[in-house]
């Protein structure tokens, strides 16, 4: 924990950005690139770290998160760049339907859950197709203090190469590309055999792609805490439910395609959050009473915590009653 | 009886845990003296583990080499001090791959130093297996002069380097791979109590 004071409540803080430019890459990733309104430079960011876009879709407030892709030194724009989703929620659709640039919008400051641990020898990146966002800053970072680090990026095929084309030519040694219609697998074994003492593994992708990462490294010997992962969960449509909100006095009903994070902010109520992807454990709400069964969608709460406390921003629950402390 | 548990104290202080196989494809094992009996109690977990086993070995006088010997380790070294052994642990270490467990038993001094020297290798310290055996006298460093004095048995104790009396605290500098010792009568000098045996 530092000791030094926190100027600004990362997450919630908000930046007010126009959309500078919007880049189509190719047929479902598309980037885009942010100034601040107020002429002032953006703060650096660490790479790994992601910001929440809000998105005002119709009067439907959304909120996602996204990582920041841009060079970290570059304090003049911020880049994403959002795969679009038609089978999602509609954040990622409405950024690529509705935003154009000069749009005026709200992005969060940055917060890192994905960071690059600087003590390693060696970085060792994993992507998965649009997994390689935060990647992309990285290898900025990592190029300016002449870092040791090789890319294995896997794509479904050359027209769906997100940066492929960039990242193979700034960096031919470094970038393995393979391609899903080529038959062409990242040879996982082979890659973690081997590897000096003090490598770390940073893994962004399918959940599929992450579980395997990691239960073949442990396999192979290799400390857990040496294979950093990074999976947003989008909270997942559910059945409606009511919710009784003991601290704001309030009962509410969260709708069957928001989450109950989603549900408490459109009622007014302030509720914490940082990633929205039950991932940080910044929205971890105790649960007061409870008749019914819980739909716990988070990485963060342990087994025995789940029922006694509940992640909001993905999490669900199906039955009578639920009075939570919020 | 090699083994002995260490009073909880505050949280600074090293715990030790009791080694166990673990998959890997190499298997570094660092121990001096009592440690011997806790790599033998491993290799009676699996046996197997050995072919693929380099025991780095300072016996400080204990007479289990031989059965150390006997277990068949792919490399076997034995040495008269860390210090001694120092240069071949930092060979292995710089040639290591990931994969490598790592196994320190037997004093603090030796799991202390050898833990840091695996830290800088670039390994967690979480994934560092550790047991203590043997002798509970400790490493210290004296905070006032820096001076490093191995093998305290007494609290207090005279800096090696300096002469100032050190009191022993459980204050840990991981990177130092030493307990600090402070001046215990600077505010009153000669006024000096007893020495103790650590744990008597």
């Amino acid at each position: 924990m530092s000791a030094a004071p926190q100027k600004v409540k990362a997450g919630a803080e908000k930046i007010d950005v126009t959309v500078s430019a919007v880049v189509q890459l190719n047929e479902l990733v598309t980037r885009f690139e942010f100034k601040r309104r107020d002429g002032k430079r953006f703060p650096t960011f660490s790479a790994g770290a992601h910001t929440v876009v809000y998105m005002n879709d119709g009067g439907t407030q959304r909120l996602n998160p996204y990582s920041l892709m841009s060079d970290p030194a570059d304090t003049e724009t911020y880049a994403i760049s959002v795969r679009r989703d038609d089978q999602g929620r509609g954040g990622s659709l409405f950024m690529h339907n509705n935003v154009k640039v000069g749009d005026k919008m709200e992005i969060t400051y940055p917060v890192n859950l994905f960071s690059l641990d600087l003590r390693a020898k060696k970085h060792v990146f994993l992507a998965g197709g649009i997994g390689i966002t935060p990647f992309m800053a990285m290898i900025a970072q990592l190029e300016r203090s002449n870092g040791h680090w090789e890319l294995h990026y896997s794509v479904r095929t050359k027209a769906l190469g997100t940066y492929v084309d960039q990242l193979t030519t700034t960096h031919p040694n470094k970038v393995n590309i393979y391609y899903d219609d080529q038959s062409q697998t990242i040879d996982l074994g082979k890659l973690l055999d081997g590897q000096p003492l003090g490598t770390k593994v940073y893994v962004c992708g399918p959940k599929g792609m992450i579980e395997w990462v990691h239960k073949s490294a442990a396999a192979a010997g290799w400390p857990d805490t040496s294979i950093h992962s990074e999976e947003f969960t989008a909270p997942q449509p559910g059945k409606a439910f009511e919710v009784r909100l003991c601290k704001s006095n309030k009962t509410i009903t969260v709708g069957e395609n928001e989450s109950l994070l989603e549900a408490m902010e459109r009622e007014g109520v302030d509720a914490p959050f940082l990633c929205r992807g039950g991932a940080c454990g910044q929205c971890e709400t105790d649960v007061i009473k409870s008749d019914g069964e819980f739909i716990h969608r988070d990485h963060w709460l342990e087994p025995e915590e789940q029922g006694k406390k509940i992640m909001p921003c993905v999490s669900r629950f199906i039955g009578n009653s639920l009075e939570i402390d919020r | 009886m090699s083994k002995f548990q260490f009073p909880e104290s505050i949280q600074s202080r090293p715990v030790y845990g009791t080694l166990e196989p673990r998959p890997g494809k190499y298997h570094l094992i660092i121990a001096d003296a009592e440690g011997a009996e806790a790599i033998l109690d491993l290799s009676e977990q699996d046996a197997t583990l050995m072919a693929n086993a380099h025991i780095i070995y300072i016996p400080k006088g204990s007479k289990l080499g031989d059965r150390l010997k006997a277990l068949r380790p792919a490399q076997y070294y034995e040495g008269p001090s860390y210090q001694a052994a120092a240069s071949r642990i930092e060979r292995v270490l710089a040639s290591a791959h990931m994969g490598t467990q790592i196994y320190l038993t037997g004093t603090e001094g030796l799991i202390g130093q050898a833990m840091r020297d695996c830290i800088n290798a670039g390994l967690p310290h979480t994934a560092i297996q550790t047991e203590h055996r043997g002798s509970v006298a400790r490493r210290m460093q004296c905070v006032h002069c820096k001076g490093i004095t191995e093998d305290v048995i007494t609290d207090p104790f005279e800096c090696s380097h300096c002469g100032l009396n050190l009191f022993v605290r459980d204050h840990y500098s991981r990177r130092l791979a030493a307990f600090q010792g402070v001046c215990i009568d600077a505010e009153d000098p000669g006024n000096v109590p007893e020495k103790v045996e650590l744990y008597k």
